[in-house]
């Protein structure tokens, strides 16, 4: 908070972040969850975090945002942690299979 | 947006890489939960899109800026904004995809009211946009509360021992937008010349409007 700023900065400070801001919008606009179910899990998560260290707002929230929505879809069975893992791990081959400036694309799983 | 280009990504690798740029965990582990609800049918990838680009182009605090530039010139709509928020900017095309309500709360030479979410961040979207990161912040979170004046100050704002300070605490169902005081010398000035002395801090409280 040291320095308030005063012009308009991007919206999102990294792709993920919105990529992951935008998926839970769009999983509470599909019903999928009450959004104030979604705040009270996350305030949590951020409460949880912020007791080991001062979360900066920035890398640290949106760390605690994937962590609340990985937690929050494995236990409404939407997406169950293995299928996840097993997904991120294809995709991290994917892009170590790929040559560099090629686009990544998943093989069929 | 494409997950080809990642602009803020470190590009310190040789480009004799052989393989492309491994994106973050985080990263991979957001693109992974992605495909399994696309595949599973539970999302559509094009609406993130059109979430993604509205956030980040089409709204911002220039919406919020509308409504308080209106209200300053406005009597009549100063006075349903007032007794309704919700319904009024909604009326504008400015309404909260999650339902939530919408409160102004005016400041007054009497009274200053600054916006903060302890709980998380909830934060009136369709007028501000996504929040800034001191926003979401535990240091402003916790400290809004605790010493505002304290944090006003941070901010470059000192207000008269007489105007007693007010913290609105946000939540999932009731968002605040805060009507700064009109500056003086903006007699005659047009809605469009307003806005540009409305900040988006100014509507969060953590500043005060511009002047001329």
């Amino acid at each position: 908070m040291k320095d308030a700023p005063t012009v308009q900065e991007h919206a999102f400070e990294e792709p993920w972040h919105a990529q992951v801001f935008a998926l839970t919008v769009h999983l509470n606009e599909a019903g999928h969850f009450e959004w104030s179910d979604w705040a009270e899990r996350f305030g949590a998560t951020l409460k949880r975090h912020g007791l080991a260290k001062e979360l900066n707002g920035g890398a640290d929230y949106f760390a605690a945002w994937l962590e609340t929505l990985e937690g929050f879809l494995a236990e409404r069975e939407l997406a169950a942690p293995g299928d996840v893992a097993a997904l991120r791990a294809a995709w991290e081959a994917a892009y170590r299979a790929t040559p560099h400036g090629a686009p990544v694309t998943l093989a069929d799983a | 947006m494409g997950w080809g280009s990642l602009p803020f990504m470190p590009h310190d690798h040789s480009h004799d890489d052989p393989h492309a740029l491994l994106p973050s965990d985080p990263a991979l582990r957001v693109k992974a939960l992605e495909t399994l609800l696309t595949r599973k049918g539970l999302i559509d990838p094009a609406a993130l899109d059109e979430i993604i680009d509205t956030y980040e182009n089409k709204i911002g605090p220039r919406n919020g800026a509308r409504v308080v530039a209106r209200a300053w010139s406005d009597p009549d709509f100063h006075a349903a904004l007032m007794a309704d928020a919700t319904a009024v900017v909604s009326e504008m095309g400015f309404y909260g995809r999650q339902g939530e309500h919408m409160v102004a709360v005016e400041n007054r030479p009497e009274v200053h009211n600054i916006v903060v979410c302890t709980l998380c961040s909830c934060y009136p979207w369709p007028l501000l946009g996504i929040p800034p990161g001191w926003y979401k912040s535990d240091a402003y979170r916790a400290r809004a509360v605790r010493e505002p004046r304290k944090v006003l100050a941070d901010f470059g704002v000192v207000l008269p021992d007489e105007t007693a300070v007010r913290v609105w605490d946000s939540t999932a169902e009731i968002r605040y937008l805060v009507i700064p005081q009109r500056p003086d010398g903006t007699e005659g000035m047009n809605e469009d010349a307003l806005m540009d002395l409305i900040s988006r801090d100014s509507m969060i409280g953590t500043a005060l409007a511009g002047t001329p």
